[in-house]
């Protein structure tokens, strides 16, 4: 059985260790009309879980693509784990940056047909010799041992030869989580990863991923539309409206009347 | 005062003066070709004796064990043609197919562009045209029945292997893309584990359509039963020919119900 009760930062505000994440002046368009991100100041210090919340279209989604260049930044700067960059990260800045990143999708984003332990080596692909990451089959003894180890930090080792779509919902994503975490990444970056999942499931999920990354030492950057889990998970909480900063606070001081304003629609 | 009833829809819908210019151009088309180059009422009359005539000249068909035993080995020789062929041309299809995604490949949308104009060029040079020039090239024989069938096969293959990629679930492509893989770990790690139903549906057909393919190529010199078959009807040895069309039939039958079963197995 998961533990379910939440888990609550290990580590005080104060005591945090140098910025994993800086973004400055971050500006996003998809077209000339439409900004997404209106210029986005951050700062995400080492060891923090961080939940990003906002209405649907504020742009948090983006701005976590920005951050480790899924989506091109239209201006400003981004820094991540020792990378900075502009526009795009160039090939081999990329490749850095992500190997030492996970991602986990609101949709799990599995290969369906093929085994869990297949997906979960599939986070072996940045590393040297990628293609043996394909699958199971080519993997190294060690890559295949480490997946199982990532899916025994999920509850889920007995599963490894059951094909992905065999799965539910909730088992799926702690899939995704133990893929995004085999590597140990330095940063995991999570799209609203309960969201598709029904409330014991999503509450399960999310106690996972905090229990997990304050066990092995990794930054969590999350969005959720339910301020029961940003404000149980998280140690900070930035709010996004309109493609800009609303507030940055600890979790433990955002009030009833903050949310409200986050989700409040301006009368035209 | 109440609001007056909205008037009924018309039944038929409303054609613009081109759309109705183009339909009956269209339907004058048909008729001036059935016209043509269709058989007449007169000819069918005329032609059915001759056509009994015939059938009674190919019955029964020539059951000769020597006869039978070189109609075995052109069988063997036709499905070697359409295995070979198409196992070549499948193979060839991969890379093609995936040069001609747009959005996938790595050669970007030009390269797909130009990618899928040559798929498009195999496809629509029909079979027979190809077996004229390998016969040309290579010689008469069963290499120019394969060249044939490897040629056909990519025409086939490329276009449904590369819609199938196109297709493909993009959610999985994303999540390997954001932990750091390549175009190469995308195709490998997300889209062909996701597109193989697909691919080995597409192969089936591929495989079955050789089969028919490589019947007929010896018609014009590319090797395999169609020689058995133009040399009999040259020869005006219908007993012959109405073994090897019985032979064709069940070769293409067994074709089908082998792949249907292949079919329904995978999905």
């Amino acid at each position: 059985m998961l533990d379910l009760s939440p888990a609550r930062p290990s580590t005080a505000r104060g005591a945090l260790s140098d910025p994993i994440v800086t973004t400055g002046g971050l500006r996003k368009s998809y077209d000339r009309k439409t900004e997404i991100l209106k210029g986005i100041d951050l700062t995400i210090r080492a060891g923090e879980r961080v939940a990003l919340i906002g209405s649907n279209g504020c742009g948090k989604s983006t701005l976590l693509r920005c951050l480790i260049g899924l989506h091109e930044v239209s201006a400003g700067e981004v820094t991540a784990l020792g990378e900075t960059f502009t526009g795009l990260p160039a090939g081999a800045q990329k490749a850095r940056l992500r190997r030492k990143t996970g991602f986990v999708f609101q949709k799990h984003c599995l290969v369906r047909r093929r085994s869990v332990l297949s997906n979960v080596i599939h986070g072996m692909m940045s590393e040297p010799g990628s293609w043996r990451a394909f699958s199971q089959m080519t993997a190294p003894e060690t890559w295949r041992r480490a997946a199982l180890e990532a899916l025994a930090w999920v509850n889920l080792a007995d599963k490894a030869a059951a094909r992905a779509d065999a799965l539910s919902g909730g088992q799926q994503q702690r899939v995704a989580i133990a893929r995004a975490l085999v590597r140990q990444p330095a940063l995991l970056i999570a799209d609203e990863p309960a969201a598709s999942l029904d409330p014991v499931s999503g509450q399960d999920v999310m106690a996972l991923f905090t229990r997990l990354c304050a066990e092995h030492g990794i930054t969590l950057l999350f969005t959720s539309h339910d301020m029961s889990h940003a404000r149980s998970f998280a140690d900070r909480i930035v709010a996004l409206k309109a493609g800009r900063v609303l507030f940055d606070k600890p979790a433990d001081t955002t009030t009833d009347a903050d949310i409200e304003e986050v989700f409040r629609v301006e009368a035209r | 005062m109440s609001k007056p009833a909205d008037p009924l829809p018309s039944r038929w819908p409303r054609l613009s003066p081109l759309a109705f210019a183009l339909t009956m151009a269209a339907l004058a088309l048909v008729i001036a070709s059935v016209g043509q180059v269709a058989p007449t009422p007169g000819q069918l009359v005329d032609g059915g004796p001759s056509l009994v005539r015939l059938v009674n000249r190919m019955s029964p068909p020539n059951l000769d064990p020597a006869f039978l035993t070189r109609i075995f080995w052109r069988i063997v020789e036709t499905f070697q043609i359409a295995i070979a062929g198409a196992a070549i041309g499948i193979a060839l299809s991969l890379p093609i197919a995936w040069f001609a995604a747009r959005g996938v490949g790595p050669l970007g949308n030009v390269g797909a562009f130009l990618s899928k104009a040559f798929i498009s060029f195999l496809r629509t040079v029909p079979d027979l045209v190809w077996a004229l020039l390998f016969v040309a090239t290579v010689g008469l024989g069963a290499v120019a029945g394969t060249m044939t069938i490897v040629v056909d096969t990519i025409g086939f293959c490329g276009r449904f292997f590369a819609e199938a990629i196109e297709d493909s679930e993009k959610e999985p492509q994303e999540a390997i893309s954001a932990i750091g893989g390549n175009r190469l770990s995308i195709l490998f790690g997300a889209i062909l584990p996701e597109v193989m139903p697909s691919f080995v549906n597409t192969s089936l057909f591929a495989l079955e359509k050789a089969v028919r393919s490589s019947v007929v190529l010896g018609l014009v010199g590319a090797g395999g039963i169609g020689q058995e078959l133009k040399a009999a009807f040259d020869l005006f040895q219908y007993r012959n020919a109405s073994t090897i069309i019985l032979v064709i039939f069940l070769i293409v039958l067994g074709m089908e119900w082998a792949t249907d079963r292949l079919r329904r197995k995978v999905q």
